[in-house]
């Protein structure tokens, strides 16, 4: 019987960084995908990186992980969002060749000695003693480990509506995991509905570009990754513009009987950021017209990716509202737009280092957390990796908390409280957003994944050789300093006063999360803790009392009780 | 250990005889020498006169200097003893709060830093847990209920339209590409901080709950022997339904709360204090006389009319000896009639003053947070740095989010998703 630390499930963008997190701790690693060729697959958009999530990826490119360089590998076309704004909030994004992106992921993946990957269904999980033991596989065998990561994306439970299509899958064409998402609810989880929805792809050569407004790549050729490579340019590609118009939206509102979204077929709660078109122009029925990018998906690819008009609606209404658009009249639909409902897990049922509460070894990431969107999945799956080595290796837990990264923010908004539409990365979520910038994702982690031995040669080499330079360029010497790096520290020095504010207030959070608290099924006749309090904190489970601080509805009083308690056992 | 300087009233509400206010942390001495000059030596009580940063003096009270770690708090820990009064309370915190890293302890914040600096017993401090229930969340919703949730539906509202406008700072970070939100929403979301901000100004220059309860604040001021004191007097004749003599204030000004008609009015009588006394204890008395005026809704001034301060009633006193001058009023200590129409005459004035008031008041708790918020407002105003102006906003909110019980972030992507259409 094989044994590995790690085995993670699935091969979608928070599988590989969790499987890759976990090799470079020094995990074995197997991870189990259905489709060995869909390893790294970019299911929806082609962009990478924006606001917020932009952050995201320079913060995993920082702990060494593989999503800015497969980015950088595969971008053919760049836009800095809030280029005139500070750098706090600019938002790297490109859009990436979809082939290029998924050869750089597996081709990265190749370079851990110590992963191997099969092509296999996972079907049951074993359990010893109340911990995760093993894991069965469709083809028959059963391996061995102590540590497993779920990073199914939308393949648990999933099922596709299109107008009055059903179909059971994750993506397309691709069939779901039905009998884990049964195991999971099995376990009692507190496991529900979510959904989320995909556009209509177009072909580009049936689209009348020449009427239509282009947005042309940036002239400057920022890169997503702070480690500096050998790096191949691709061609860049100009994206455009067009609208929704009244027509169209008259389509939309003749189709809404055939809508699985309106007909009430969907149970799950859909982003209220990233809506359907049909959402959008129900709920804001006064606007004339909503913005559609299309945003081209390869270079060798005539795809065309209309971003805006994700949709549920049936086939003929998709090809109706399609030929009521401006520069698409004529354009073809290659594959028509759909919703996919999909079980997730109440995040709260999981601690910060993603782990769940109720069977150690067991940990979770990405959309079955309850997040949307490819750099939340892969922020998740790397943190759920080094700690599923660590939980196998019996290494210290790695977690990032809200002021060290966005990743932080994310988890501990997971975690604590929970999700009731996808979790999407903004940077109006950060309480610390003037000190999370993206540009500074280096200096407030890589040292960190060093120390966890979270981060290979040749980026530490790379990160020592920055960390002079930086001392360089603050004592004003910027000789032999990186352009970026002076930039980093020239803006740190302009943000300076508001900085050393928001110090004031991490250091108070981090000294009360230093104070740990019990288990909330211990605290009955507590003095001044109300039962409303106790259920409050026995649902978000928090093990500090920095974490109770933050659960809604939790009062300082009621904190004042609980660290009171604290204190008298101690 | 904590970097802040925090400070509140260790006794109970004034009026009192002596009223302690403790500061404790890094800061507490130099808070404490800010007011007092030269402090006393370490447990040993000195007097000292406390002044305000333009000089003024407030009190005269007793200053006790308790080093860390062995102190109450374990931390420096200062404690002025007052004279109990609400005014001179009031003033001393002011001051204090003025002074660089000291704020407004939070309920339940000594104990708590005492039981972190290991010096209180635990099993005596869990009692007090209950009590802090109490303390804060019972008191935030006992504050927000008052005045028929008139309170309550004014910061609501405030914090609705301060997240209408993060929602729109947020709107234009967080979606910068998006061309229906990037129309410039720059001078909306200025405009509804700006609404909000001078909502705040304008209630934070009316009186408190606190003014409302405790009354119309009348000074009786002029010159010795003008006839303050018989005033006084005459004013809380029998006719007076309910007097209430405030110990601890005796020295040199003279209170008494009195309703009549169902209004609340607080006499003060300035007794007679000269300008040129070279006696240092009359001196405070002139200051703080001097200070009552400048917060009285109605002075009575006796003595020359011409040297009435402005907008003061120039009462002609002693109207049974002579009458001199110019006079708005004028009363005989000796005729109940004079004294009734002068009562007349202050109830006009009261009525006046509750009619401007809106019917939103608030209590000093409140005030504080409100004057910190419009602060912070008015500094994302000034600021042309959207990200400044949002972190303003941040910070704002969740002092506002504190008295409301609300949520500041989860408030602004709700405004942030109903109010735009986002996302792609």
């Amino acid at each position: 019987m094989k044994h590995y630390d790690v085995v993670v499930v699935g091969g979608g963008h928070a599988g590989t960084e969790a499987a890759a997190a976990a090799a470079r701790r020094g995990a074995t690693v197997l991870l189990v995908t259905q489709r060995v060729d869909q390893i790294g697959a970019m299911s929806c958009n082609p962009s990478i990186g924006g606001v917020g999530k932009g952050h995201l990826v320079r913060e995993v490119d920082a702990l060494d992980g593989l999503m800015g360089i497969a980015a950088d590998d595969a971008t053919i076309h760049r836009r800095m969002l809030n280029r005139s704004k500070g750098l706090a909030v600019q938002g790297p994004r490109i859009q990436a060749d979809r082939r290029i992106y998924r050869t750089s992921i597996q081709t990265q993946l190749r370079t851990y000695a110590s992963l191997t990957i099969i092509q296999d269904e996972a079907v049951a999980l074993e359990t010893t003693g109340g911990s995760i033991s093993g894991i069965r596989l469709e083809s028959g065998s059963v391996v061995r480990t102590r540590a497993m990561v779920i990073a199914a994306g939308t393949f648990l439970g999933g099922r596709l509506f299109r107008g009055h299509e059903r179909l059971d899958g994750g993506r397309i064409d691709e069939r779901p995991s039905q009998r884990m998402s049964q195991q999971l609810r099995a376990l009692d989880l507190p496991i529900t509905r979510l959904k989320t929805g995909t556009p209509p792809r177009l072909d580009g050569r049936t689209i009348d570009w020449s009427r239509l407004e282009r947005q042309a790549s940036d002239a400057d050729r920022w890169r997503m990754s702070f480690l500096p490579r050998a790096h191949l340019s691709l061609p860049q590609l100009s994206c455009a513009i067009t609208r929704t118009d009244a027509r169209g939206h008259d389509v939309i509102r003749a189709g809404l009987s055939d809508s699985p979204l309106f007909a009430g077929a969907i149970e799950g709660s859909g982003p209220r950021y990233c809506p359907s078109i049909e959402d959008k122009v129900h709920r804001f029925g006064d606007r004339d017209g909503h913005q559609i990018f299309l945003e081209p998906e390869g270079l060798d690819d005539h795809t065309i990716y209309p971003n805006g008009i994700s949709t549920s609606l049936s086939r003929e209404t998709q090809d109706q509202l399609i030929a009521t658009i401006a520069g698409l009249e004529r354009a073809r639909i290659t594959t028509y737009g759909y919703a996919v409902e999909y079980d997730h897990l109440d995040p709260r049922s999981l601690d910060h280092r993603l782990a769940l509460h109720v069977l150690p070894g067991l940990f979770c990431a990405g959309q079955i957390n309850g997040s949307t969107g490819y750099e939340e999945a892969a922020a998740q799956g790397l943190i759920a990796g080094l700690n599923a080595a660590g939980h196998a290796l019996s290494l210290d837990g790695f977690i990032c908390d809200r002021a060290s990264g966005y990743m932080g923010v994310m988890i501990d908004d997971l975690v604590l409280q929970g999700v009731s539409e996808p979790y999407r990365m903004l940077t109006a979520r950060a309480e610390y957003r003037l000190a999370l910038r993206a540009d500074n994702a280096e200096t407030r982690l890589t040292g960190l994944g060093i120390a966890a031995g979270a981060v290979r040669e040749q980026r530490r080499a790379s990160f020592d050789r920055r960390q002079i330079m930086r001392e360089q360029a603050r004592a004003g010497e910027n000789v032999d300093v990186d352009a970026d790096v002076r930039r980093e520290i020239d803006e740190d020095t302009r943000y300076a006063p508001y900085l050393e504010r928001q110090a004031v207030e991490i250091a108070r959070m981090r000294a009360d999360r230093d104070i740990a608290v019990p288990a909330p099924d211990t605290l009955g006749g507590v003095p001044g803790l109300s039962t409303e309090m106790i259920e409050r904190l026995r649902i978000a489970r928090p093990t500090t009392l920095d974490e109770a601080s933050r659960i809604r509805g939790i009062t300082p009083a009621a904190l004042s009780a609980l660290w009171l308690h604290v204190r008298k056992k101690a | 250990m904590d970097t802040e300087t925090i400070y509140a009233l260790s006794s109970g509400a004034p009026p009192a005889a002596i009223a302690v206010m403790r500061i404790s942390g890094p800061d507490a001495q130099a808070a404490a020498a800010a007011l007092a000059g030269r402090l006393p030596p370490p447990r040993r009580a000195g007097v000292r006169t406390l002044r305000s940063g333009d000089s003024t003096a407030l009190d005269r009270a007793l200053v006790l200097v308790f080093p860390g770690p062995n102190s109450a708090t374990g931390e420096d820990l200062v404690e002025l003893h007052l004279h109990g009064g609400r005014a001179v309370v009031a003033a001393v915190a002011a001051a204090l709060a003025v002074q660089p890293r000291v704020r407004r302890a939070m309920p339940g914040e000594f104990t708590r830093r005492a039981l972190m600096n290991g010096r209180i017993d635990l099993d005596q401090a869990e009692g007090l847990a209950d009590l802090l229930e109490a303390e804060t969340e019972d008191q935030r919703r006992a504050a927000l209920a008052r005045s028929d949730g008139v309170v309550g539906k004014t910061l609501t509202g405030w914090m609705g339209a301060l997240s209408d406008a993060a929602a729109m700072i947020e709107a234009v970070i967080d979606y910068d590409e998006e061309a229906d939100v990037a129309a410039d929403h720059a001078d909306t979301w200025r405009a509804m901080i700006n609404g909000t901000h001078s909502e705040m100004v304008a209630l934070l220059a009316q009186p408190s709950v606190e003014r409302l309860r405790d009354g119309m604040l009348v000074v009786l001021a002029g010159p010795p022997n003008a006839g303050k004191s018989s005033l006084f007097n005459a004013l809380l004749g029998r006719d007076a339904a309910i007097v209430t003599p405030l110990a601890g204030t005796t020295r040199d000004v003279i209170e008494a709360q009195i309703v009549r008609g169902g209004i609340p009015y607080r006499l003060c009588d300035t007794a007679g204090l000269t300008d040129d006394t070279a006696d240092v204890v009359e001196q405070i008395g002139v200051d703080r006389a001097r200070a009552l005026s400048d917060r009285a809704d109605v002075i009575l001034w006796l003595g020359d009319p011409q040297a009435a301060p402005p907008g003061a009633v120039r009462v002609a006193a002693k109207a049974d000896v002579a009458v001199n001058g110019v006079a708005d009023i004028v009363v005989s200590t000796r005729s109940i009639e004079t004294i009734e129409r002068l009562w007349g005459l202050l109830a006009d004035k009261a009525r006046e003053l509750l009619s401007f008031t809106s019917d939103v008041a608030i209590a000093e708790a409140q005030r504080t947070v409100i004057k910190e918020v419009s602060d912070l407002l008015g500094a994302a105003l000034r600021e042309t740095d959207a990200l400044i102006s949002a972190e303003d906003l941040r910070i704002a909110r969740r002092r506002l989010g504190s008295l409301v019980g609300e949520d500041p972030t989860e408030a602004m992507l709700d405004a942030l998703f109903g109010r735009f259409c986002l996302g792609k």
